[in-house]
Protein backbone atom coordinates (compact mmCIF):
# COMPACT_ATOMS: atom_id res chain seq x y z
CA UNK A 1 0.00 0.00 0.00
CA UNK A 2 1.47 3.57 -1.17
CA UNK A 3 1.45 6.85 1.00
CA UNK A 4 -1.75 7.69 -0.30
CA UNK A 5 -3.38 11.25 -0.32
CA UNK A 6 -7.28 12.02 -0.71
CA UNK A 7 -8.81 15.40 -1.50
CA UNK A 8 -6.01 16.61 1.31
CA UNK A 9 -6.93 20.43 2.13
CA UNK A 10 -4.62 21.70 4.76
CA UNK A 11 -4.17 24.58 7.01
CA UNK A 12 -1.24 26.12 9.73
CA UNK A 13 -2.69 26.76 13.03
CA UNK A 14 -4.58 30.18 13.20
CA UNK A 15 -3.77 30.57 10.01
CA UNK A 16 -7.42 31.27 8.08
CA UNK A 17 -6.20 30.02 4.39
CA UNK A 18 -5.30 26.49 3.41
CA UNK A 19 -2.11 25.79 2.55
CA UNK A 20 -3.02 22.67 -0.01
CA UNK A 21 -5.87 22.70 -1.66
CA UNK A 22 -7.72 19.28 -2.41
CA UNK A 23 -4.46 17.60 -3.22
CA UNK A 24 -4.88 13.35 -4.58
CA UNK A 25 -1.53 12.11 -4.68
CA UNK A 26 0.03 8.23 -4.14
CA UNK A 27 4.02 7.13 -4.01
CA UNK A 28 4.34 3.40 -4.34
CA UNK A 29 6.98 1.14 -3.20
CA UNK A 30 9.94 1.79 -5.24
CA UNK A 31 8.47 4.88 -7.03
CA UNK A 32 10.08 7.81 -7.07
CA UNK A 33 7.53 11.10 -7.57
CA UNK A 34 9.34 14.90 -8.03
CA UNK A 35 7.55 17.71 -6.48
CA UNK A 36 8.68 20.88 -7.99
CA UNK A 37 7.01 24.33 -7.79
CA UNK A 38 7.78 27.95 -6.73
CA UNK A 39 8.39 29.47 -3.23
CA UNK A 40 5.46 29.36 -1.20
CA UNK A 41 3.78 27.24 -3.66
CA UNK A 42 3.13 24.47 -0.97
CA UNK A 43 6.38 22.04 -1.36
CA UNK A 44 7.44 21.76 2.29
CA UNK A 45 3.72 21.86 3.89
CA UNK A 46 3.22 18.96 1.30
CA UNK A 47 6.12 16.98 2.97
CA UNK A 48 5.05 17.56 6.12
CA UNK A 49 1.14 16.57 5.71
CA UNK A 50 2.74 13.39 3.64
CA UNK A 51 5.24 12.37 6.71
CA UNK A 52 2.19 12.80 9.01
CA UNK A 53 4.05 15.66 10.56
CA UNK A 54 1.05 17.78 10.13
CA UNK A 55 -1.12 17.93 11.71
CA UNK A 56 -0.14 15.49 14.16
CA UNK A 57 3.04 17.02 15.82
CA UNK A 58 2.51 20.84 14.13
CA UNK A 59 -1.00 21.14 14.58
CA UNK A 60 -3.36 22.88 12.31
CA UNK A 61 -6.41 21.43 10.12
CA UNK A 62 -6.38 18.47 7.94
CA UNK A 63 -9.46 17.75 5.52
CA UNK A 64 -9.30 14.81 3.41
CA UNK A 65 -7.40 11.84 4.62
CA UNK A 66 -3.41 11.00 4.34
CA UNK A 67 -2.58 7.06 5.15
CA UNK A 68 0.53 5.32 4.91
CA UNK A 69 1.01 1.50 3.98
CA UNK A 70 -3.17 1.70 4.45
CA UNK A 71 -2.88 3.28 7.91
CA UNK A 72 -4.33 6.96 8.17
CA UNK A 73 -1.60 9.33 9.62
CA UNK A 74 -3.61 10.30 12.28
CA UNK A 75 -4.06 6.94 13.83
CA UNK A 76 0.13 6.67 14.29
CA UNK A 77 2.29 8.16 17.34
CA UNK A 78 5.10 9.99 15.59
CA UNK A 79 8.03 7.46 16.32
CA UNK A 80 5.71 5.06 14.64
CA UNK A 81 5.03 7.65 11.51
CA UNK A 82 8.63 7.98 12.20
CA UNK A 83 9.39 3.93 11.37
CA UNK A 84 7.32 3.98 8.02
CA UNK A 85 8.54 7.54 6.73
CA UNK A 86 11.73 9.17 6.75
CA UNK A 87 11.31 12.99 6.39
CA UNK A 88 14.66 15.02 5.43
CA UNK A 89 14.08 18.81 5.77
CA UNK A 90 15.13 21.69 4.38
CA UNK A 91 17.79 22.97 7.16
CA UNK A 92 19.57 20.39 7.62
CA UNK A 93 21.14 21.87 11.07
CA UNK A 94 18.41 21.78 12.94
CA UNK A 95 18.10 18.39 11.94
CA UNK A 96 20.79 17.22 13.76
CA UNK A 97 20.08 16.88 17.37
CA UNK A 98 22.94 19.12 18.43
CA UNK A 99 23.76 16.34 21.65
CA UNK A 100 26.26 13.93 19.85
CA UNK A 101 29.96 14.55 19.73
CA UNK A 102 30.43 13.23 16.37
CA UNK A 103 28.65 12.26 12.95
CA UNK A 104 28.60 8.26 14.23
CA UNK A 105 26.72 8.59 16.92
CA UNK A 106 24.31 11.58 15.22
CA UNK A 107 24.00 8.90 12.06
CA UNK A 108 22.49 6.27 15.31
CA UNK A 109 20.35 8.48 16.86
CA UNK A 110 17.40 7.52 15.45
CA UNK A 111 18.19 3.80 15.44
CA UNK A 112 19.16 4.12 19.21
CA UNK A 113 15.78 5.52 19.79
CA UNK A 114 14.32 2.72 18.61
CA UNK A 115 16.26 0.30 20.82
CA UNK A 116 17.57 -1.98 17.78
CA UNK A 117 20.20 -4.21 18.83
CA UNK A 118 23.87 -2.82 19.26
CA UNK A 119 24.76 -5.18 15.88
CA UNK A 120 21.97 -3.86 14.12
CA UNK A 121 22.58 0.15 14.92
CA UNK A 122 25.82 -0.67 13.89
CA UNK A 123 25.50 -2.31 10.56
CA UNK A 124 22.90 0.55 10.06
CA UNK A 125 25.23 3.46 10.45
CA UNK A 126 27.80 2.09 8.77
CA UNK A 127 26.31 1.29 5.75
CA UNK A 128 24.66 4.84 5.88
CA UNK A 129 27.62 5.88 5.64
CA UNK A 130 28.76 4.21 2.92
CA UNK A 131 25.75 4.86 0.45
CA UNK A 132 26.09 8.64 0.25
CA UNK A 133 30.50 8.29 0.52
CA UNK A 134 30.42 10.00 4.10
CA UNK A 135 32.73 7.50 6.14
CA UNK A 136 35.63 10.46 6.01
CA UNK A 137 33.10 12.55 8.36
CA UNK A 138 32.42 9.60 10.81
CA UNK A 139 34.11 10.82 13.70
CA UNK A 140 33.72 14.42 12.94
CA UNK A 141 31.69 16.83 15.66
CA UNK A 142 28.25 17.39 13.83
CA UNK A 143 28.21 20.99 14.69
CA UNK A 144 31.23 21.35 13.15
CA UNK A 145 29.95 20.60 9.32
CA UNK A 146 29.87 22.67 5.99
CA UNK A 147 26.18 23.05 4.97
CA UNK A 148 26.69 20.40 2.37
CA UNK A 149 28.26 17.85 4.77
CA UNK A 150 25.89 18.92 7.31
CA UNK A 151 22.91 17.94 4.43
CA UNK A 152 24.74 14.62 3.65
CA UNK A 153 25.07 13.74 7.33
CA UNK A 154 21.08 14.43 8.33
CA UNK A 155 20.17 12.64 4.89
CA UNK A 156 22.60 9.57 6.29
CA UNK A 157 20.83 9.89 9.97
CA UNK A 158 17.17 9.80 8.24
CA UNK A 159 18.60 6.55 5.83
CA UNK A 160 19.71 4.78 8.78
CA UNK A 161 15.75 4.35 10.08
CA UNK A 162 15.28 2.47 6.91
CA UNK A 163 11.66 3.52 6.45
CA UNK A 164 9.80 2.04 3.48
CA UNK A 165 9.44 5.69 2.83
CA UNK A 166 10.94 8.49 2.44
CA UNK A 167 9.80 12.42 1.75
CA UNK A 168 12.80 14.77 1.13
CA UNK A 169 12.41 18.19 0.68
CA UNK A 170 15.38 19.90 -0.99
CA UNK A 171 17.93 17.30 -0.06
CA UNK A 172 20.37 18.70 -2.54
CA UNK A 173 19.88 22.26 -1.86
CA UNK A 174 23.33 22.88 -0.15
CA UNK A 175 25.38 20.72 -2.10
CA UNK A 176 28.00 20.82 -5.22
CA UNK A 177 27.11 18.70 -8.51
CA UNK A 178 29.57 15.74 -6.78
CA UNK A 179 27.20 16.07 -3.61
CA UNK A 180 24.44 16.04 -5.77
CA UNK A 181 25.41 13.01 -7.99
CA UNK A 182 25.64 11.23 -4.68
CA UNK A 183 22.44 11.72 -2.97
CA UNK A 184 21.06 10.78 -6.88
CA UNK A 185 22.93 7.52 -6.73
CA UNK A 186 21.51 6.73 -3.05
CA UNK A 187 18.49 7.88 -3.63
CA UNK A 188 18.07 5.36 -7.04
CA UNK A 189 19.29 2.62 -5.43
CA UNK A 190 16.99 2.78 -2.43
CA UNK A 191 14.17 2.80 -4.95
CA UNK A 192 15.19 -0.05 -7.02
CA UNK A 193 16.86 -1.93 -4.53
CA UNK A 194 14.71 -1.63 -1.22
CA UNK A 195 11.93 -0.89 -3.01
CA UNK A 196 11.68 2.74 -1.25
CA UNK A 197 8.93 4.83 -2.23
CA UNK A 198 10.11 8.46 -2.50
CA UNK A 199 8.39 12.16 -2.74
CA UNK A 200 11.43 13.96 -3.78
CA UNK A 201 10.86 17.80 -3.64
CA UNK A 202 13.77 19.52 -5.88
CA UNK A 203 14.60 22.84 -7.66
CA UNK A 204 17.20 20.58 -8.86
CA UNK A 205 14.70 19.59 -12.30
CA UNK A 206 17.74 17.95 -14.07
CA UNK A 207 17.63 15.80 -10.58
CA UNK A 208 14.55 14.99 -10.51
CA UNK A 209 14.45 14.44 -14.44
CA UNK A 210 17.12 11.77 -13.48
CA UNK A 211 15.10 10.01 -10.78
CA UNK A 212 11.30 10.47 -11.25
CA UNK A 213 9.02 8.45 -12.94
CA UNK A 214 6.05 11.00 -12.03
CA UNK A 215 6.09 14.43 -11.30
CA UNK A 216 4.04 17.31 -10.08
CA UNK A 217 4.06 20.82 -9.86
CA UNK A 218 2.32 23.54 -7.32
CA UNK A 219 1.10 26.04 -7.77
CA UNK A 220 -0.72 27.83 -4.72
CA UNK A 221 -1.15 24.39 -2.88
CA UNK A 222 -2.60 22.87 -5.71
CA UNK A 223 -1.09 20.50 -8.51
CA UNK A 224 -0.83 22.46 -11.38
CA UNK A 225 0.90 19.96 -13.82
CA UNK A 226 1.44 16.25 -13.35
CA UNK A 227 2.53 13.39 -15.40
CA UNK A 228 5.67 11.83 -16.39
CA UNK A 229 8.63 13.03 -16.02
CA UNK A 230 9.28 13.77 -19.37
CA UNK A 231 6.20 15.25 -20.26
CA UNK A 232 6.06 17.76 -17.17
CA UNK A 233 9.07 18.95 -17.51
CA UNK A 234 9.06 20.08 -20.77
CA UNK A 235 5.54 21.42 -20.51
CA UNK A 236 5.90 24.82 -22.11
CA UNK A 237 4.03 26.67 -18.78
CA UNK A 238 6.72 25.08 -16.29
CA UNK A 239 8.61 28.50 -16.64
CA UNK A 240 5.53 30.31 -15.64
CA UNK A 241 5.15 27.96 -12.68
CA UNK A 242 8.30 29.44 -11.33
CA UNK A 243 10.21 25.92 -12.53
CA UNK A 244 13.13 25.98 -14.67
CA UNK A 245 12.96 22.93 -17.19
CA UNK A 246 16.19 20.57 -16.91
CA UNK A 247 18.94 21.45 -19.11
CA UNK A 248 18.28 18.78 -21.81
CA UNK A 249 14.81 20.57 -22.66
CA UNK A 250 16.61 24.31 -22.42
CA UNK A 251 19.06 22.58 -25.17
CA UNK A 252 16.02 21.43 -27.13
CA UNK A 253 14.64 25.05 -27.31
CA UNK A 254 18.18 26.26 -27.98
CA UNK A 255 18.37 23.97 -30.83
CA UNK A 256 15.10 24.58 -32.21
CA UNK A 257 15.16 28.40 -32.02
CA UNK A 258 18.14 27.94 -34.17
CA UNK A 259 16.34 26.41 -36.25
CA UNK A 260 18.06 23.05 -36.13
CA UNK A 261 16.59 19.49 -34.92
CA UNK A 262 17.10 16.95 -31.98
CA UNK A 263 16.56 13.22 -32.54
CA UNK A 264 13.54 12.73 -30.90
CA UNK A 265 14.74 9.55 -29.47
CA UNK A 266 17.41 10.60 -28.01
CA UNK A 267 15.99 13.75 -26.28
CA UNK A 268 13.43 11.73 -24.56
CA UNK A 269 16.03 9.61 -23.20
CA UNK A 270 18.48 12.65 -22.40
CA UNK A 271 15.26 14.09 -20.23
CA UNK A 272 15.18 10.60 -18.60
CA UNK A 273 18.63 10.67 -17.77
CA UNK A 274 20.43 14.17 -18.03
CA UNK A 275 23.24 14.04 -15.46
CA UNK A 276 24.28 10.62 -17.25
CA UNK A 277 25.48 12.75 -19.76
CA UNK A 278 23.29 10.93 -22.38
CA UNK A 279 24.11 11.59 -26.19
CA UNK A 280 21.81 14.05 -28.48
CA UNK A 281 21.96 13.52 -32.10
CA UNK A 282 21.53 17.11 -33.47
CA UNK A 283 20.50 17.39 -37.13
CA UNK A 284 21.21 20.15 -39.50
CA UNK B 1 12.68 -5.20 14.21
CA UNK B 2 15.47 -6.64 16.77
CA UNK B 3 14.92 -4.98 20.14
CA UNK B 4 17.67 -3.70 22.14
CA UNK B 5 18.29 -6.98 24.54
CA UNK B 6 18.58 -4.59 27.49
CA UNK B 7 14.93 -3.34 27.25
CA UNK B 8 13.74 -4.77 30.68
CA UNK B 9 17.02 -4.34 32.05
CA UNK B 10 16.53 -2.61 35.34
CA UNK B 11 19.40 0.39 35.63
CA UNK B 12 22.76 0.46 36.85
CA UNK B 13 23.37 -3.71 36.09
CA UNK B 14 26.38 -4.55 34.79
CA UNK B 15 26.52 -4.85 31.00
CA UNK B 16 29.38 -6.82 30.22
CA UNK B 17 28.13 -9.89 32.46
CA UNK B 18 24.65 -9.67 29.99
CA UNK B 19 26.30 -9.22 26.58
CA UNK B 20 25.64 -12.44 24.62
CA UNK B 21 28.97 -13.08 21.97
CA UNK B 22 26.88 -11.77 19.16
CA UNK B 23 25.97 -8.50 20.84
CA UNK B 24 29.42 -8.39 22.40
CA UNK B 25 30.81 -8.81 18.84
CA UNK B 26 28.79 -6.17 17.62
CA UNK B 27 29.16 -3.51 20.33
CA UNK B 28 32.82 -4.14 19.18
CA UNK B 29 32.37 -2.92 16.02
CA UNK B 30 31.36 0.54 17.52
CA UNK B 31 34.29 2.80 16.60
CA UNK B 32 36.73 3.26 19.38
CA UNK B 33 36.30 7.47 19.30
CA UNK B 34 32.27 6.58 20.29
CA UNK B 35 33.16 4.07 22.89
CA UNK B 36 36.82 5.23 24.23
CA UNK B 37 36.45 5.96 28.15
CA UNK B 38 38.37 9.10 30.00
CA UNK B 39 41.67 7.82 31.42
CA UNK B 40 44.10 8.97 34.07
CA UNK B 41 44.09 9.53 37.80
CA UNK B 42 41.24 10.56 39.17
CA UNK B 43 40.27 12.00 35.29
CA UNK B 44 39.26 7.83 34.43
CA UNK B 45 37.09 7.32 37.59
CA UNK B 46 33.42 6.85 36.35
CA UNK B 47 31.86 10.20 35.67
CA UNK B 48 28.80 9.51 38.04
CA UNK B 49 31.76 8.77 40.84
CA UNK B 50 33.13 12.06 40.41
CA UNK B 51 29.76 13.53 40.77
CA UNK B 52 28.89 12.00 43.82
CA UNK B 53 32.57 12.99 45.14
CA UNK B 54 31.41 17.07 43.86
CA UNK B 55 28.28 16.43 45.73
CA UNK B 56 29.83 15.11 48.80
CA UNK B 57 32.60 17.59 49.05
CA UNK B 58 29.98 20.51 48.32
CA UNK B 59 27.81 19.25 51.51
CA UNK B 60 30.96 18.63 53.59
CA UNK B 61 32.06 22.20 53.35
CA UNK B 62 28.18 23.75 53.67
CA UNK B 63 27.46 21.78 56.52
CA UNK B 64 30.68 21.09 58.62
CA UNK B 65 30.35 23.90 60.60
CA UNK B 66 33.51 26.12 61.80
CA UNK B 67 36.94 26.04 60.02
CA UNK B 68 37.17 22.01 59.14
CA UNK B 69 34.47 21.45 57.09
CA UNK B 70 35.52 24.25 53.93
CA UNK B 71 39.38 24.13 54.77
CA UNK B 72 39.25 20.00 54.23
CA UNK B 73 37.34 20.28 51.15
CA UNK B 74 40.04 22.81 49.79
CA UNK B 75 42.64 21.12 50.56
CA UNK B 76 41.07 17.56 49.26
CA UNK B 77 39.82 19.57 45.53
CA UNK B 78 42.97 21.53 45.25
CA UNK B 79 45.27 18.29 46.00
CA UNK B 80 42.90 16.89 43.29
CA UNK B 81 43.48 19.90 40.68
CA UNK B 82 47.26 19.43 41.14
CA UNK B 83 46.87 15.50 40.60
CA UNK B 84 44.85 16.66 37.70
CA UNK B 85 47.05 19.41 36.05
CA UNK B 86 43.62 21.51 36.07
CA UNK B 87 44.66 24.25 38.87
CA UNK B 88 45.48 26.77 35.88
CA UNK B 89 41.94 26.32 34.18
CA UNK B 90 40.02 26.73 37.31
CA UNK B 91 40.88 30.77 37.83
CA UNK B 92 37.89 31.53 35.59
CA UNK B 93 35.71 29.80 38.58
CA UNK B 94 37.66 31.49 41.22
CA UNK B 95 36.96 34.62 39.28
CA UNK B 96 33.32 33.80 38.67
CA UNK B 97 32.73 33.79 42.46
CA UNK B 98 34.19 37.44 43.47
CA UNK B 99 30.69 39.26 43.33
CA UNK B 100 29.51 36.98 45.82
CA UNK B 101 32.85 36.44 48.10
CA UNK B 102 32.87 40.67 47.86
CA UNK B 103 29.22 41.22 49.76
CA UNK B 104 29.59 38.22 51.77
CA UNK B 105 32.55 39.59 53.32
CA UNK B 106 31.07 43.50 53.32
CA UNK B 107 27.72 41.97 54.74
CA UNK B 108 29.11 39.81 56.83
CA UNK B 109 31.77 41.96 58.42
CA UNK B 110 30.08 45.36 58.72
CA UNK B 111 26.66 43.74 59.57
CA UNK B 112 26.96 41.21 61.34
CA UNK B 113 24.26 40.69 63.69
CA UNK B 114 24.70 41.20 67.64
CA UNK B 115 28.50 41.66 67.20
CA UNK B 116 30.11 43.78 69.68
CA UNK B 117 33.66 42.77 68.93
CA UNK B 118 35.00 46.38 66.83
CA UNK B 119 38.07 45.95 64.84
CA UNK B 120 37.46 49.42 63.72
CA UNK B 121 35.31 51.67 61.79
CA UNK B 122 34.20 53.63 58.33
CA UNK B 123 32.42 56.11 58.16
CA UNK B 124 29.11 54.88 59.81
CA UNK B 125 30.11 51.33 59.53
CA UNK B 126 31.94 49.40 62.38
CA UNK B 127 33.69 46.06 61.25
CA UNK B 128 33.94 43.28 63.73
CA UNK B 129 35.64 40.30 64.24
CA UNK B 130 33.16 37.95 64.81
CA UNK B 131 32.00 39.39 61.57
CA UNK B 132 35.14 38.73 59.87
CA UNK B 133 35.46 35.35 60.96
CA UNK B 134 31.74 34.45 59.92
CA UNK B 135 32.96 36.12 56.08
CA UNK B 136 35.83 34.04 56.08
CA UNK B 137 34.15 31.26 56.59
CA UNK B 138 31.55 31.86 53.99
CA UNK B 139 33.88 32.46 51.41
CA UNK B 140 36.07 29.26 52.13
CA UNK B 141 32.55 27.88 51.89
CA UNK B 142 31.75 29.08 48.58
CA UNK B 143 35.37 28.86 47.16
CA UNK B 144 35.34 25.15 48.06
CA UNK B 145 32.01 24.89 45.89
CA UNK B 146 33.33 26.35 43.35
CA UNK B 147 36.03 24.70 43.21
CA UNK B 148 34.53 21.06 43.47
CA UNK B 149 32.74 22.25 40.87
CA UNK B 150 35.71 23.20 38.67
CA UNK B 151 37.39 20.53 39.53
CA UNK B 152 34.35 17.97 38.27
CA UNK B 153 33.86 19.86 35.17
CA UNK B 154 37.43 20.33 34.16
CA UNK B 155 37.46 16.37 34.73
CA UNK B 156 34.63 15.22 33.07
CA UNK B 157 32.96 15.43 29.34
CA UNK B 158 29.33 16.25 29.20
CA UNK B 159 28.54 13.41 27.17
CA UNK B 160 30.48 10.87 29.51
CA UNK B 161 28.23 12.47 32.50
CA UNK B 162 24.85 12.12 30.60
CA UNK B 163 25.90 8.48 28.79
CA UNK B 164 26.32 7.53 32.72
CA UNK B 165 23.76 9.07 34.09
CA UNK B 166 21.09 7.94 31.11
CA UNK B 167 22.42 4.42 31.71
CA UNK B 168 21.65 5.08 35.40
CA UNK B 169 18.02 5.92 34.48
CA UNK B 170 18.26 9.41 33.55
CA UNK B 171 15.74 8.91 30.52
CA UNK B 172 16.22 10.33 27.24
CA UNK B 173 14.32 13.28 27.92
CA UNK B 174 16.37 14.00 30.82
CA UNK B 175 19.68 13.64 28.66
CA UNK B 176 18.67 15.28 25.85
CA UNK B 177 17.72 18.04 27.65
CA UNK B 178 20.66 18.76 29.52
CA UNK B 179 22.97 18.00 26.25
CA UNK B 180 21.14 20.29 24.48
CA UNK B 181 21.78 23.17 26.62
CA UNK B 182 24.75 22.56 27.41
CA UNK B 183 25.92 22.30 23.45
CA UNK B 184 23.45 25.38 22.64
CA UNK B 185 25.37 27.50 24.85
CA UNK B 186 28.45 27.67 22.74
CA UNK B 187 26.34 27.35 19.71
CA UNK B 188 24.21 30.87 21.01
CA UNK B 189 27.53 32.83 21.51
CA UNK B 190 28.47 32.00 17.81
CA UNK B 191 25.11 32.95 16.37
CA UNK B 192 25.51 36.08 18.17
CA UNK B 193 29.23 36.61 17.35
CA UNK B 194 27.63 35.91 13.42
CA UNK B 195 24.54 38.51 13.79
CA UNK B 196 27.19 40.82 14.93
CA UNK B 197 29.33 41.04 11.95
CA UNK B 198 25.87 40.30 9.66
CA UNK B 199 25.00 44.27 11.61
CA UNK B 200 28.38 45.32 11.25
CA UNK B 201 28.59 45.26 7.77
CA UNK B 202 24.91 46.76 7.62
CA UNK B 203 26.70 49.79 9.52
CA UNK B 204 25.53 49.10 13.23
CA UNK B 205 27.82 50.51 15.49
CA UNK B 206 28.68 47.50 17.85
CA UNK B 207 31.91 49.18 19.37
CA UNK B 208 32.88 52.10 21.69
CA UNK B 209 32.07 52.65 25.45
CA UNK B 210 30.13 50.20 27.36
CA UNK B 211 26.56 52.11 27.00
CA UNK B 212 27.24 52.56 23.21
CA UNK B 213 28.37 48.75 22.66
CA UNK B 214 24.71 48.18 24.67
CA UNK B 215 22.74 50.61 22.71
CA UNK B 216 24.32 48.59 19.62
CA UNK B 217 23.88 45.40 20.77
CA UNK B 218 20.28 45.86 21.74
CA UNK B 219 18.57 45.44 18.29
CA UNK B 220 20.34 41.96 18.22
CA UNK B 221 18.24 40.83 20.72
CA UNK B 222 14.94 40.01 18.74
CA UNK B 223 16.67 38.12 15.44
CA UNK B 224 18.80 36.14 18.18
CA UNK B 225 15.24 34.93 20.28
CA UNK B 226 13.29 34.78 17.13
CA UNK B 227 16.06 32.38 15.64
CA UNK B 228 16.60 30.33 19.06
CA UNK B 229 12.52 29.71 18.76
CA UNK B 230 11.95 29.11 15.34
CA UNK B 231 15.18 26.76 15.69
CA UNK B 232 13.05 24.88 18.63
CA UNK B 233 10.19 24.17 16.83
CA UNK B 234 12.06 22.66 13.96
CA UNK B 235 14.37 20.49 16.21
CA UNK B 236 11.08 19.25 18.15
CA UNK B 237 9.62 18.27 14.19
CA UNK B 238 13.05 16.85 13.57
CA UNK B 239 13.47 14.80 17.24
CA UNK B 240 10.17 13.07 16.48
CA UNK B 241 10.94 12.26 13.03
CA UNK B 242 13.91 10.54 14.54
CA UNK B 243 11.87 8.34 16.63
CA UNK B 244 12.58 10.31 19.82
CA UNK B 245 9.69 9.29 21.65
CA UNK B 246 9.56 5.69 20.65
CA UNK B 247 8.73 3.76 24.14
CA UNK B 248 11.88 1.51 25.86
CA UNK B 249 15.07 2.49 26.42
CA UNK B 250 17.37 3.60 23.79
CA UNK B 251 20.01 1.18 22.57
CA UNK B 252 23.38 1.48 25.38
CA UNK B 253 26.37 1.69 22.76
CA UNK B 254 28.77 3.27 24.91
CA UNK B 255 29.71 1.90 29.02
CA UNK B 256 31.69 3.88 30.61
CA UNK B 257 34.18 1.52 33.45
CA UNK B 258 32.87 1.08 36.61
CA UNK B 259 34.24 -1.01 39.54
CA UNK B 260 32.75 -2.17 42.47
CA UNK B 261 35.44 -0.07 44.29
CA UNK B 262 34.33 3.10 43.03
CA UNK B 263 30.81 1.88 44.02
CA UNK B 264 31.80 1.51 48.10
CA UNK B 265 34.01 4.95 47.19
CA UNK B 266 30.43 6.76 46.43
CA UNK B 267 28.38 5.00 48.98
CA UNK B 268 31.07 5.10 51.54
CA UNK B 269 31.51 9.03 51.27
CA UNK B 270 27.89 9.55 51.25
CA UNK B 271 27.31 7.75 54.08
CA UNK B 272 30.63 9.33 55.89
CA UNK B 273 29.72 12.94 55.13
CA UNK B 274 26.04 12.22 56.56
CA UNK B 275 27.65 10.60 59.52
CA UNK B 276 29.82 13.61 60.05
CA UNK B 277 27.38 16.25 59.91
CA UNK B 278 25.17 14.16 62.33
CA UNK B 279 27.71 14.01 64.91
CA UNK B 280 28.43 17.43 64.85
CA UNK B 281 24.90 18.98 64.18
CA UNK B 282 23.97 16.62 67.57
CA UNK B 283 27.29 17.75 69.21
CA UNK B 284 28.70 13.93 69.63
CA UNK B 285 31.40 15.07 68.26
CA UNK B 286 33.72 18.90 68.05
CA UNK B 287 35.42 20.08 65.14
CA UNK B 288 37.36 23.01 64.98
Amino acid sequence: MPIQLAIVSYRYPGTPRPVLVNMDLAIAAGEVVGVAGANESGKSTLCLVASGLAPGVVGGRLEGSVSIDGATTASLKPFELAQRCGILFQNSATQLSGTTRSVWEEIAFGPRNLGLAVGEVVERVEHALASLAIQALAERDPQRLSGGQAQLVALAAVLALRPPYLVLDEPTSQLDPQGTRLVGDALAALAAERGTGILLVEHKTDLLARLAGRVIVLDAGTVALEGAVADVLSDAALHALGVEPPSAVVLQRAVADAGLTLDAGALAAAVGAVGAGADVRVDR
Amino acid sequence: MARNRHDGRRGGTDLSGRLVAREATAAARVPEYVTRAPTGLYVGLNPTTKFVIALVEAAFAFLVRGWTGPLLVLAIVLATAVATHVTRRMIPYVLATLPLVVSIMLVNTFFYPGAHDPIGSIGPFTATWTGLVAALQATLRVVAFALSVAVFSLTTATDDLLSDLERRGLGRRGEFVIGAAVRTVPRMIERAGEIVDAQRARGLDTQGGPIRRIRGLLPLTGPMISSALGEVEERTLALEARAFTAPGRRTEIRRLPDTGAQRLLRWGSVLAVAAVVGATIAGVISLP
